[in-house]
């Protein structure tokens, strides 16, 4: 499995991009402080959008960095700012004993399982998949053409879909973040 | 030549774990929002990779769906936290038991 293919620019970007990843992943489960949590997260955007770039995902690199740490990210700090930062819950208390551990185990064997599964599977590569339509995926610069083709052409409905799905996101957001409405919900 | 596909998929699982983690141990509301966002970011992660690995830019579309559906998705969290809050005070799961059978 280790390709000897590989030049090391190729396998620098990978190995930045894999600690980017890991680090900021353990800083979030790990920082005491939310705030801190939240900018321990862009850490792990920016290496997995690092690794789409590394992949010949330009489109997708640039909006994981525009959505992700520029609006989703900025949301959660807004709403911890917003909350009082101070307030937040202890992870010290274990009300539920052995949580931890079990948490621990389940994710070690979801882990290990992926793992497993990798290693004894044998992917089908070098073929377009013929159900889906797909146009197979061009290297360099031809990436974006072939994305927005894919969505406003075979995936329209779905695109279609998404529209509505925000609109109903965002109105539902409105409706519950509503603070005059809280005298009527009492009742 | 990039490096192997596997690779990438390996650091997916250990992220994916990772967020599957904290999102059991962890007590406030937006910290489990986050370690949600952990885990779609670790599947985001696999879809590339096996697009590009199967030449199919169909991974890259799902990716892209996933982004809104993860945008909305915080979007609808946050507001349930901060109504939560203003009725309860806290953010805190373990102090949300209503429903508690």
């Amino acid at each position: 499995m280790l390709a000897l293919t590989t030049t090391w620019p190729d396998l620098l970007v990978f190995v930045t991009a894999a600690a980017l990843i890991v680090v900021g992943a353990l800083g979030v489960i790990s920082l005491r402080n939310p705030v801190h949590s939240a900018l321990s997260l862009i850490v792990t955007l920016f290496g997995v959008a690092l690794s789409f770039l590394e992949q010949s995902a330009d489109f997708l690199a640039a909006v994981e960095i525009i959505v992700y740490a520029g609006a989703i990210v900025v949301l959660i700090l807004f709403v911890i700012m917003f909350l009082g930062v101070d307030r937040h819950p202890r992870d010290e208390v274990e009300p539920l004993v052995g949580q931890r551990a079990f948490a621990a185990v389940g994710a070690i064997v979801t882990v290990g399982g992926l793992v497993f599964l990798m290693a004894r599977a044998h992917w089908v590569t070098g073929v377009m998949s013929a159900s889906t339509n797909g146009t197979p995926l061009a290297s360099g610069q031809g990436e974006i053409t072939q994305l927005g083709q894919s969505v406003f052409t075979t995936y329209l409905i779905a695109f279609e879909v998404t529209a509505a799905l925000l609109i109903i996101a965002v109105l539902g957001a409105v409706q519950l973040a509503r603070r005059d409405r809280e005298s009527e919900v009492e009742q | 030549m990039s490096v192997p596909a596997s690779w990438y998929l390996v650091v997916a699982a250990v992220l994916f774990g990772i967020g599957v983690y904290g999102f059991l141990t962890k007590r406030s509301v937006l910290t489990m929002l986050m370690c949600i966002e952990l885990m779609l970011n670790a599947v985001n992660l696999t879809f590339v990779t096996f697009a590009r690995t199967l030449s199919d830019v169909a991974g890259q579309t799902v990716v892209f769906f996933v982004m809104v559906v993860a945008a909305a998705e915080v979007t609808v969290g946050l507001g349930i936290t901060v109504a939560v809050f203003r009725r309860r005070r806290t953010t805190s799961v373990d102090e949300l038991t209503e429903m508690q059978g």
